[in-house]
């Protein structure tokens, strides 16, 4: 898939509580959710984020809760892509799982700065940043976790080994 | 012959159906329980039911724990326990517990004898690394893994390398697991076992009863870790005999098992430690944080909300008032926990004390309800996550404690010890 967005960057340990606080966890309704997305962290991000944006992360991103409002929060708020050092693990799996694209890719992180438009193919995991003509390549995903997502996402994927689909 | 493995490896070979794994294999494995609570279940229900089955993989395998916004806070909260409720109905679910049998899940599954040794357990909630304490691998993950669990009684896992800390010695006095936890964690930082099993091993560890040992386990996440693994003894035995409702297998790692770091801890390095925020790694000793003053302090939680929690706490409380200042909350993790507190007479010192007690829930831990911060206000807590926003308004504070502590301070208004007091 090919995305193409402004970038919003933030710093290392970006975790759940901030991506989605626990307060509007009484809902899983994903569009509720993206109305709060990051609001403890950048109360201006909400305002800003425009569909198709990226963002941009040092290290251990999403770590903390389980909760997969996180992801959900973050793609309903027109995210396609976040593009960081690292992921913690639980976030890393939500992701793959709920279809929200992360690439993992600490030279990218390090030159990218906030407002940048970057794009991203995630099948050959390169970022380039179009503001200052850079290309990346993030870490390839494992087979397996490759196989997830082109067949759509966890869900799908277990649909067809069921025979289900 | 197999390759020498450690516990971690020996759990999710067996239930692989493999005789060996190593680090960084990708396998599915067959689960012992799949457990969700009222924020992710509602989600894992919803994935549940695109699987395209009808019923869950086995009633008896799974545990839906309404605990976090239950005695439900509002009307959404109570609309999410209810898809719970529903659902558990429908499919006719062994464990699922209704408020008035409820316990904050981490607590309560160890209690009722829902998880043993040499399970593997996967949860919608990142606190399931709890039951490594009891020789299990379990592991927190998030509600698509939870709903095609709940389908299929499988999961696929990567499996990680371990970290090995051994922690020898005697431990200092006032010291408790919550305090090994914090300073491991200080250590390490917040990702030092990012995708690694954590194992603790020594002396030490084996010095503990099993509710401190299920406080160590319980914040393993909060390094990053996938699980966090204590060998079964003698201790666990004694706990798990007579309570585990299922035959339970023990699995000790190989005396050459290959670690990708092993960690040596000196216990008597180790002293009353308080987490400042925002991170559970931004550890300093309790005695340097006496300046630190509080507006509440939460003793709860499944890190610290079970009975030998309580128990410390009320003896640091009995005889004495909370600090005119501080609002201090109680929280015993389950109603067995809640009874007991009853029965030994330290409801009774907490009362007296001028603390508020609550049935159990997760409710201020995570910023949920009954007993939220207003902006500036800084509580200490014998909770497991300290973010920005974490109890309350995004410029409150959390600071992460041992019970005793905690509860030294609500009496002096200020970050202390017990010592500190008359």
């Amino acid at each position: 898939m090919h995305f193409k967005g402004t970038v919003h960057r933030y710093g290392r340990d970006v975790d759940t509580d901030v991506i989605i606080p626990a307060r509007y966890l009484n809902t899983s309704d994903p569009a509720e959710l993206a109305k709060h997305c990051l609001e403890d962290l950048d109360p201006t991000f909400v305002e800003k984020v425009q569909p198709g944006d990226i963002i941009v992360a040092e290290e251990n991103f999403g770590c903390g809760s389980s909760r997969e409002h996180a992801p959900i929060a973050i793609k309903a708020a027109g995210i396609d892509a976040v593009i960081a050092k690292s992921f913690a693990r639980i976030f890393y799996r939500n992701s793959i799982n709920t279809g929200l694209a992360i690439l993992e890719c600490p030279e990218a992180v390090d030159a990218i700065q906030d407002g940048h438009v970057v794009s991203v193919e995630t099948e050959t995991g390169t970022i380039t940043d179009e503001t200052t003509g850079q290309t990346f390549t993030a870490q390839p995903f494992p087979p397996f976790i490759a196989d997830i997502i082109e067949q759509g996402g966890l869900i799908n994927r277990t649909r067809k080994v069921l025979g289900k689909n | 012959m197999a390759r020498p493995m450690t516990m971690a490896e020996k759990i999710l070979a067996a239930h692989a159906g493999l005789e060996e794994v190593v680090p960084g294999q990708l396998i599915e494995c067959d689960l012992d329980l799949v457990l969700a609570n009222d924020i992710t279940a509602p989600i894992a229900i919803q994935e549940f039911k695109k699987v395209g089955v009808d019923e869950v993989f086995d009633p008896t395998k799974i545990a839906l724990v309404p605990d976090h916004y239950a005695p439900n806070k509002d009307i959404k909260s109570a609309e999410q326990a209810k898809i719970v409720r529903d659902f558990a109905r429908e499919q006719g679910i062994t464990h699922y517990y209704e408020v008035g049998c409820m316990g904050v899940e981490h607590a309560l599954l160890p209690e009722q004898g829902v998880v043993g040794a040499g399970d593997l357990i996967i949860g919608a909630d990142s606190h399931t690394c709890t039951y490594g304490a009891l020789g299990a691998f379990s592991t927190g993950v998030g509600s698509t893994d939870a709903g095609i669990g709940l389908a299929t009684g499988k999961a696929w896992f990567k499996v990680p390398e371990s970290i090995l800390f051994n922690i020898d010695g005697q431990l200092n006095p006032g010291v408790t697991g919550k305090d090994i936890i914090l300073h491991i964690i200080g250590l390490i930082g917040v990702d030092g076992a990012l995708y690694q099993a954590m194992e603790f091993r020594g002396s030490a560890i084996e010095s503990l009863n099993m509710d401190e040992r299920l406080s160590i386990s319980n914040m393993a996440i909060e390094a990053g870790g996938k699980a966090g693994l204590i060998p079964v003894d003698d201790v666990t035995r004694a706990y798990m005999d007579g309570r585990v409702e299922r035959p339970y297998t023990e699995y000790h790692s190989d005396p050459d098992a290959e670690y990708a770091q092993v960690i040596n801890i000196k216990a008597e390095d180790i002293v009353p430690t308080v987490a400042f925020p925002h991170l559970p790694s931004n550890t300093r000793p309790a005695s340097e944080a006496r300046d630190i003053n509080i507006d509440q302090a939460v003793i709860g939680s499944c890190t610290n909300g079970r009975i030998e929690d309580m128990r410390q706490a009320a003896a640091v409380l009995k005889g004495r008032k909370v600090h005119p200042y501080v609002r201090c909350i109680i929280i015993p993790a389950t109603q067995q926990v809640y009874r007991q507190c009853i029965d030994e007479g330290l409801m009774d010192i907490f009362i007296e004390s001028n603390c508020a007690v609550s049935t159990p829930t997760c409710g201020p831990c995570l910023g949920g309800y009954m007993g939220i911060l207003a902006a500036g206000e800084r509580a200490i807590a014998t909770t497991n996550r300290n973010f920005v926003g974490r109890m309350g308004d995004p410029t409150s504070e959390v600071y992460l404690s041992s019970p005793a502590v905690a509860a030294a301070s609500a009496v002096l208004g200020h970050i202390g010890l017990p010592e500190d007091l008359d």
